[in-house]
């Protein structure tokens, strides 16, 4: 079988997608990360000290569980859980930024800043800046404040200034809009630690790669307990980080399907939703090209989903990329469905998800109808509920 | 000859310096923005910059947002922004470019976005979220229309890099005078002179300046460095101060963009 070629290219592009669309402020700062991320993050001292950090930090590897109770209920292929919610901080988000962490470290920086919806990758953020010592703003939107309470406490416990943003639709798009201004106010001594495969280059890259640890036990857990591969990939896509981590080291297993799941919030019809791939348009929003959601005058429109990290309108590149080469499959979940997929979880296995990995577990009763008992599905579970009880005990 | 470069001639020939006024079209409405336009030009101001509202401007500060999204709740859009230039074109004569994000241009259909402009009578656009190694098709498509892209520096290009930015750039080149949004500052750098004396070595395009600039103390300091000196987000405060006032709206702006003028020509008086 062909390889696909390598993406992204030097210029940042996967395909048509992606690119660098910054003001010239950042440019000289994105060729320095790009520069020390391909020189230092390949190195096998940075790679030692970067699984160091993973397994006895984190608490990686992560178990690839079969959930036998839940297969017999859905009767289709074999799942097994990719539990990413057993992570440090509960949920996949670290695995980057311990990874951006240590590269800043790296080039000198003394202060980190993050953009967070679900508060997930801004608890991430804020602890690796406690751990290594760095100063640690964290903006996030004041919707997702108030739905994402507990993170939010749980990041000024680690010594995080929170900086509600109040602009737009006050989450995830416009959190990241005010990390960007800062970063172009403090470019100097800060560094920007993104949490999604989304951005400009080179994070689509590095954040992916900083994720992959995710598919790369995957796939080496799978083959020791099955000896095969599997037939099916699940995974839920806000920005896209857990499911290009889980997607990308099986890229080349073209029998291995990929399936990303989208929020459809009140439903696909509604036009509330964060369906950015099955719904959106090519445009250019927080640094690259990708699909994304905006009206005919190419303002971006609000995107709703009942979970805060999926709540985004735009979506990483590679996922685009991954979509029109028809590599990808996408599918989407309804808030609704997303919360019958949270008591499916919980009943049969005992793991509360997080709404966000909810949107994928939902998805497994449509998926098991077309599945055989000798196919095997790895979902990736990305992070556990208990961020997320206010909202399930409202909705519930 | 394209307006932007006539103009540079003229005030060169003239020993001045450009003074460029940045206004968001469509704040608070359109026919505002008509006459604010031909307000500035009576002032004095050389180039008018007319903002197309994007919903996400992250190189702007909370000024001009706050104009953005008066705009854009007014129903702004590029169609209509290029429709207004049309109709005031009639009378103005300066040079007028548009200032907006690239998702706009890139929605609208780049060559399409550009051809339109040149119909309707604009000179040129800024794109700040477009950096050199993105605008390579808007500027070859621009420079068939004698349609000016206006590249833009900061303080954080090195000179290599500026060199190659200023010679893509077209019209004049606009450079950033801070790390940060836009949005008026207490106090500019006081290295903004000399730097803008080094830079001014790189490049024989007029380097007008931009960013923070809004008393005209500041516009006389950088006037003497520069080429040319932009100003937003102090002529938009003037704009939502008189919000309530919509008579005099025009004419405050007017008033306050002829007293930094004349900080800026050097004009005694």
């Amino acid at each position: 079988m062909r390889k696909k070629p390598n993406v992204p290219d030097k210029k940042g592009y996967f395909g048509e997608f992606g690119g660098e669309y910054v003001p010239e402020t950042l440019m000289p700062s994105l060729r320095e990360l790009d520069k020390a991320y391909r020189k230092t993050a390949r190195t096998k001292d940075f790679r030692k000290k970067l699984e160091y950090y993973l397994s006895e930090y984190a608490g990686r590897a992560t178990p690839l569980y079969f959930a036998e109770a839940l297969t017999k209920k859905l009767g289709g292929g074999k799942i097994y859980l990719k539990r990413e919610d057993l992570l440090h901080t509960g949920a996949h988000k670290i695995n980057n930024t311990i990874g951006q962490a240590l590269l800043a470290l790296e080039m000198g920086k003394k202060r980190l800043i993050a953009e967070t919806g679900a508060g997930q990758h801004g608890v991430a953020t804020a602890t690796v800046a406690a751990l290594f010592g760095f100063e640690c703003d964290v903006y996030m939107g004041t919707e997702d404040i108030e739905r994402q309470n507990l993170n939010v406490f749980r990041m000024k416990l680690l010594g995080a200034r929170v900086i509600p943003v109040e602009s737009g639709s006050c989450t995830l798009k416009d959190a990241m809009n005010e990390a960007i201004r800062d970063w172009v106010t403090n470019v100097r001594n800060t560094f920007y630690v993104i949490g999604s495969v989304a951005g400009p280059h080179p994070y689509p890259m590095m954040v992916r790669d900083f994720q992959t640890v995710i598919g790369i036990e995957a796939r080496r857990q799978v083959l020791k307990k099955e000896g095969r591969l599997p037939s099916h990939l699940v995974a839920c896509v806000g920005g896209g980080s857990n499911s290009m981590g889980l997607f990308y080291p099986f890229r080349n297993d073209s029998k291995v399907e990929m399936i990303g799941v989208e929020a459809a919030g009140f439903g696909m019809g509604t036009g509330r939703h964060a369906a950015a791939l099955m719904k959106g348009r090519v445009g250019i929003l927080h640094g690259s090209k990708s699909y994304l959601l905006e009206d005919d005058d190419g303002q971006i429109k609000l995107a709703h989903s009942v979970s805060a990290g999926l709540d985004y309108p735009g979506v990483g590149p590679e996922h685009s990329y991954y979509m029109d080469e028809g590599r990808a499959k996408y599918v989407s979940i309804t808030d609704k469905e997303a919360l019958e997929g949270v008591k499916l979880l919980s009943e049969t296995e005992g793991i509360i998800p997080a709404l966000e990995s909810a949107h994928a577990i939902a998805y497994l009763p449509k998926l098991a109808r077309k599945t055989k008992k000798k196919d095997i599905i790895i979902l990736c579970l990305s992070g556990r509920g208990d961020k997320d009880i206010d909202i399930m005990k409202k909705h519930m | 000859m394209n307006r932007i470069n006539e103009t540079f001639k003229r005030l060169k020939a003239q020993k001045k310096k450009a003074f460029i006024v940045y206004v968001t079209a469509g704040d608070p409405d359109i026919n505002a923005t008509k006459k604010i336009v031909r307000s500035l030009e009576h002032a004095g101001v050389d180039i008018v910059e007319l903002g197309i509202p994007f919903s996400d401007p992250l190189a702007d500060g909370p000024t001009i947002q706050r104009a953005i999204y008066r705009s854009l709740k007014a129903g702004c859009s590029a169609k209509k922004v290029l429709k207004m230039v049309k109709e005031i074109r009639k009378e103005v004569t300066i040079p007028l470019v548009f200032m907006t994000y690239y998702n706009i241009v890139f929605n609208y259909g780049v060559e399409k976005f550009i051809a339109d402009s040149k119909r309707a009578g604009a000179d040129g656009i800024i794109v700040p979220d477009l950096p050199l190694e993105e605008s390579k098709e808007m500027t070859q498509a621009a420079d068939k229309q004698d349609f000016c892209v206006i590249q833009l520096t900061a303080p954080t290009t090195p000179p290599e890099r500026f060199r190659k930015i200023a010679a893509a750039s077209r019209g004049f080149l606009y450079h950033v005078s801070l790390t940060g949004v836009t949005g008026a500052r207490k106090d500019l750098s006081k290295k903004l002179g000399s730097d803008v004396k080094k830079l001014k070595k790189l490049t024989k395009k007029p380097l007008c300046v931009g960013f923070g600039i809004s008393t005209p103390q500041q516009a006389r300091d950088v006037a003497g460095a520069a080429d040319g000196v932009i100003v937003g987000s102090a002529v938009i405060k003037v704009i939502e101060k008189n919000l309530k006032n919509r008579k005099v709206l025009a004419d405050r702006v007017g008033a306050f963009a002829r007293s930094i003028a004349r900080a800026v020509h050097g004009d005694r008086s």
